[in-house]
């Protein structure tokens, strides 16, 4: 026990501050009232769909839940469940097989809700692009709020991407 | 080599490839007299796949990859365009399940009736009868959905209920559907359903070439992309006779170590969280981010995407990035050192990790474990001791062993393997030889072959390669350790409780976008 403090008294607190949103990432205009944005600023709760990834997105989600980026001390929280969720967020082109059941993920998501696409794929299909097996990007499944770009973007960008879904519109 | 191979009765051809490796064709009829006589010498079943030949007035064809101490042997059994049946080997080599499936699903390419027939792959995309991976369907057309009805195998007594879980999981993972029967807290059997990842990775490199297949290679499993894009240009300098400078050699070789460092970081974080010691996840996860940054700041990515090239390396390190590397490495050491030390004498996370998710050496021995979770299981096996080639040669990688098979022993092996990959990384730095670190790629002559056979974080990585003219790829199969090893997370939950079961999930931690394809 003496060590395990010891080493939580010598790491300190190694949090960096928050992005500021960007609203170039906007696929949709913001849809959502202030009165609402207000709320999920301060208490936002996420669902985290892969609908056909190759898993380095969730290399980077899993990130952005260490101490340097601190999502709770910020109010964002991952949930086990869309019936808990404010925002879907999405990794990869969509594939077929997972179709149906981003579909149904969303369905189960309460109104108001936001969805934001995470990665070239997610963007845009990516690699993988449109075929037999992959129905390409997200928001051909799903509207989609916000995109975020990169292969896999680092968790900086997707925190950008995620603050900026819930910015109100300028 | 041959001599091994004269016992099999087998007329085998050398193949050119950094590893060594040969070639034979056999009729189906011979099929299983091989197996057999292959699983009798300790041969272990490295992949099964199939190829469409019709382009090539032929029919189709089986493949096989068998790992003998001498080698690998690439086995082809030629089918006919009217009738493409062979005779299963699943009762042989048990991981052949899945994969005789989802060739049949791919390619029509089907093991006789005795064998197990339902589908694996293919879910409701494309309809029965219909085979997206055969020349003439094209890759962008959309086949008829229809639903899908999967024969789950039903348990059935008193008191024994079903839960069903996934494909959206409660966390951050990928997709699957985990079908749990139980009596009361207890696991009496599981069955899992995977494929929801398919997104035709092997069509899509049929309209590649050999060039842009490399970024592709690397986004079969992200986690493993160095291993992944390393085992693919091994395949293609060996299908275009290039050889790579022994710099870039040494340089994937730091790669590969750092990839296994990083995923192990991961691995050991989510471990203490499972059982309820975030400390670790959050200590563990703070080194992970030093050396993802460390990552970038050196080969341009987070995770080293992109970072091995056919022919080389993208990237060159300097010395003094060298030498930075090397010091932010050894302060990461002397922390994980002092985390294990709390995590050995954790009683809470111990009580947790002792005895739970058993994997027996005789069982993953029977159904031909692999990996790092073979290696807590007793089989001491690894591609960079058992074929030392460049650069492993002068290194003399340590394999690391443990034989009770349960989830402390899969987290003992990460902190050893940890220790040795710093070692190696430490080594490969110190001794890094001058010179170029890529070399021009030759031409392919079509119909040319390529094997690229990598011992990645999680197990061995092989890609298997035909090119077609032009430089591009008539056939490509990436091959993930986790094809073998997710039959074994079946067996190892028995008895278990149903709490256990994201714990012993993540102790393996196996790849569904490597096996979906």
């Amino acid at each position: 026990m003496y060590q395990l403090l010891k080493q939580i008294a010598k790491t300190g607190i190694v949090t960096e501050p928050a992005p500021l949103p960007d609203a170039a990432l906007r696929a949709l205009e913001q849809r959502l009232g202030q009165v609402i944005l207000e709320h999920f600023g301060r208490a936002l709760a996420i669902r985290h769909v892969d609908a056909g990834s190759c898993n380095g997105c969730e290399l980077e989600i899993h990130a952005m839940n260490s101490p340097y980026y601190n999502l709770e001390g910020l109010g964002i929280k991952f949930v086990a469940s869309p019936r808990h969720a404010d925002m879907l967020l999405v990794t990869g082109p969509v594939s077929r097989n997972m179709e149906t059941a981003l579909k149904r993920t969303w369905e189960a998501t309460p109104d108001p809700k936001l969805v934001v696409a995470i990665g070239d794929c997610g963007c845009t299909g990516g690699i993988f692009g449109e075929s037999y097996a992959s129905c390409g990007r997200v928001s051909n499944v799903i509207p989609v709020d916000v995109a975020v770009p990169g292969c896999p973007p680092n968790p900086v960008a997707i925190l950008r991407g995620i603050l900026t879904a819930i910015t109100p519109r300028r | 080599m041959s001599k091994a191979f004269k016992e099999l009765g087998l007329d085998a051809t050398p193949l050119a490839a950094a590893i060594p490796a040969f070639c034979a064709s056999i009729p189906a009829g011979e099929l299983r007299g091989i197996c057999e006589q292959a699983r009798a010498r300790k041969a272990r079943l490295v992949a099964l796949w199939g190829s469409d030949e019709t382009v090539h007035r032929a029919g189709y064809t089986l493949h096989l990859a068998l790992g003998f101490p001498s080698g690998l042997l690439w086995v082809s059994v030629p089918l006919s365009r009217e009738d493409p049946h062979y005779p299963g080997i699943a009762d042989i080599y048990p991981s052949a399940n899945r994969m005789q499936r989802a060739t049949a699903d791919l390619l029509g390419i089907i093991p006789s009736a005795d064998a197990d027939r339902r589908k694996w792959l293919r879910h409701g995309a494309w309809p029965e009868g219909a085979f997206p991976l055969r020349k003439n369907v094209d890759a962008a057309a959309r086949l008829a959905q229809g639903p899908d009805r999967y024969p789950f195998i039903p348990v059935e007594g008193e008191g024994v209920h079903e839960i069903p879980v996934g494909p959206v999981h409660a966390g951050t993972i990928e997709p699957g559907h985990f079908r749990f029967s139980i009596v009361g807290e207890k696991i009496l059997r599981l069955e899992e359903r995977l494929g929801y990842k398919h997104k035709g990775i092997e069509k899509r490199f049929e309209q590649m070439t050999l060039e842009e297949g490399a970024k592709l290679a690397g986004r079969v499993s992200g986690d493993s992309t160095v291993a992944y894009a390393w085992a693919y240009a091994m395949a293609v300098e060996g299908a275009t006779g290039t050889e790579p400078p022994s710099r870039a050699l040494a340089l994937r070789g730091i790669l590969l170590e750092l990839e296994r460092i990083a995923n192990h970081l991961g691995d050991l974080g989510y471990l203490g969280n499972d059982v309820s010691l975030s400390f670790g996840f959050f200590q563990f996860w703070r080194l992970k981010e030093d050396l993802l940054r460390t990552h970038a700041r050196l080969f341009g990515h987070r995770y080293l995407m992109d970072a091995v090239v056919p022919g080389g390396v993208a990237r060159d390190l300097p010395l003094s990035a060298g030498e930075s590397l090397i010091a932010r490495l050894a302060g990461i050491e002397r922390e994980v050192a002092s985390l294990k030390s709390i995590y050995d004498e954790h009683a809470g996370a111990q009580d947790r990790f002792i005895m739970t998710g058993q994997v027996t050496p005789e069982l993953a021995e029977r159904m031909g474990f692999t990996g790092l979770a073979a290696r807590a299981s007793g089989i001491a096996r690894d591609l960079r001791v058992d074929y030392p080639i460049p650069p492993w040669q002068q290194l003399d990688p340590r394999a690391a062993s443990h034989t009770r098979g349960d989830v402390a022993a899969r987290v003992a092996v990460r902190f050893d393997e940890t220790f040795e990959s710093m070692r190696l990384v430490q080594a490969l730095v110190q001794q890094l030889p001058d010179g170029d670190i890529r070399a021009p790629l030759g031409a392919a002559a079509a119909g040319a072959r390529g094997l690229g056979w990598v011992e990645g974080w999680r197990g061995e990585v092989l890609i298997a390669l035909e090119t077609a003219g032009a430089n591009r790829i008539h056939r490509l199969h990436p091959h993930d350790p986790s094809w073998q090893n997710w039959p074994l997370l079946e067996h190892a939950v028995h008895g278990n409780i149903v709490p256990d079961f994201p714990l012993i999930n993540k102790s393996f931690n196996l790849s569904y976008s490597g096996v979906d394809l």
